[in-house]
């Protein structure tokens, strides 16, 4: 865990990772939080704390007596949630740190054009 | 929540040393309590207090609901790991093991002889023979294994390597997830140990100084950062724990940030980073940094 979010915060992140990237697929279970915490060794009610966000976002649910599960619907959801956050995370800075090099918002797309062309051309 | 340990206005004095002063907390039933502070803080004092080894001056311990001293009922559940154990002459670490279920009447001796096996502990070595190291061993073995309701480790480590502590905080947890249990570990690697708390108390001088839960404490501080003039005009109106300035650029450590205060230092060009829980309590406890040993 690095020191830079609360802790339960990136517990939370990297379910939600793992659901993104079909790690854990819809309607599988989920470790349990002694799991997560012994693997990320810290303790169980703060693991227990970033499961419980995906609950109230309705990424996980419970099955009383069985466990977590990854709710039907949750990776499109998480897309979603990631494109809202999209311009906040990535763009912002992207401009902010370009407008201090003197980089127009022009210019900055056509690095990206560019950028994106010569990534696309090494496929 | 049940507490498990009730202390309301105690005093401990030793001449005219107030070693504990009036200090008034709970601790709550199963979690992990980070008993931290500077050395001669008052926490082996307290630790002591609690588990029945030391009279009040003044004040009132329950633990389990009823006084600690000479009363068996409690002490049955407690087990209470010192930095300097004394055992006595001529005894191996398998006496030890082998009288421990006498005292503690959750001893599992298989985790016992798991734990021998993971800190390559020599069992019929003379405990005087023993390294440092391996005599805190002693210490953790019997800390964990007893699996008291109620277990204190007052700086079980001195001479274990960073291996054997992060088997020690590794076992701890597994354990602890399995058997719940309270546990309050006094330690100065407060790094190493920092996401493994629930709670954190910390003392200072005799006093309880803070006594909150380990997220929110970790969320209660930022270190801003960037031009000086900035992160002047940004910290006037509030708490400043600590300042540095290296030509223009200064960095200054305030208290919790609205996601407002937040957006307002992103426009000023400053730049916000966490602080760990051991920067803060260096910072709270208010002096220098090497007097803290850092996690190595």
């Amino acid at each position: 865990m690095d020191e830079g979010r609360p802790i339960f915060v990136q517990i939370a992140e990297q379910i939600e990772d793992d659901i993104f990237g079909g790690i854990l697929a819809e309607e599988t279970q989920v470790p349990s939080t002694n799991e997560f915490a012994t693997f990320y060794r810290i303790n169980p009610a703060t693991a227990g704390k970033g499961v419980n966000v995906l609950v109230d976002d309705g990424i996980l649910y419970k099955k009383r007596g069985i466990g977590m599960f990854v709710a039907t619907g949750s990776r499109k959801r998480i897309v979603q949630k990631r494109r809202e956050h999209f311009e906040a995370e990535y763009v912002q800075p992207l401009l902010s740190e370009a407008h201090k090099l003197g980089i127009s918002p022009s210019q900055l797309a056509t690095i990206i054009t560019e950028s994106s062309m010569r990534e696309e051309a090494q496929k | 929540m049940t507490a498990v340990v009730e202390v309301t206005n105690l005093s401990k004095r030793f001449g005219n040393v107030h070693a504990v002063d009036d200090v008034s907390f709970t601790v709550a039933e199963n979690k992990i309590y980070g008993l931290l502070g500077r050395n001669a803080a008052g926490k082996t004092t307290l630790m002591q207090l609690l588990t029945g080894q030391e009279f009040a001056t003044s004040g009132t311990i329950k633990v389990f609901g009823q006084s600690p001293v000479e009363n068996a009922s409690v002490l049955e559940r407690l087990c209470f790991i010192k930095e300097s154990q004394r055992y006595p002459e001529n005894f191996k670490p398998r006496h030890v093991f082998t009288t421990a279920p006498w005292f503690f009447p959750h001893w599992d001796a298989e985790f016992a002889a798991r734990l021998i096996s993971d800190f390559k502990l020599p069992v019929n070595r003379k405990i005087k023979k023993l390294s440092r190291g391996q005599l805190s061993a002693v210490g953790v073995i019997v800390g964990l294994a007893s699996r008291a309701p109620l277990t204190f480790f007052d700086e079980p480590y001195l001479g274990l390597d960073a291996v054997a502590r992060q088997i020690f905080y590794d076992r701890l947890l597994e354990d602890y997830a399995k058997h719940p249990r309270t546990v309050i570990l006094s330690t100065h690697l407060i790094d190493e140990v920092s996401e493994l708390l629930e709670h954190v108390l910390v003392i200072d001088e005799g006093q309880i100084i803070i006594d909150q839960d380990a997220d929110e404490l970790r969320e209660s501080a930022t270190t801003v950062s960037g031009m000086a003039t900035s992160v002047d005009s940004f910290v006037r109106d509030r708490q400043v724990l600590h300042r540095s300035r290296i030509g223009g650029l200064a960095t200054a450590t305030v208290g919790r940030l609205s996601p407002e205060d937040r957006t307002a230092a992103g426009a000023a060009g400053l730049e916000l980073s966490p602080v760990s829980l051991q920067q803060l309590i260096v910072r709270i406890t208010g002096s220098a940094e090497q007097e803290v040993e850092q996690s190595a």
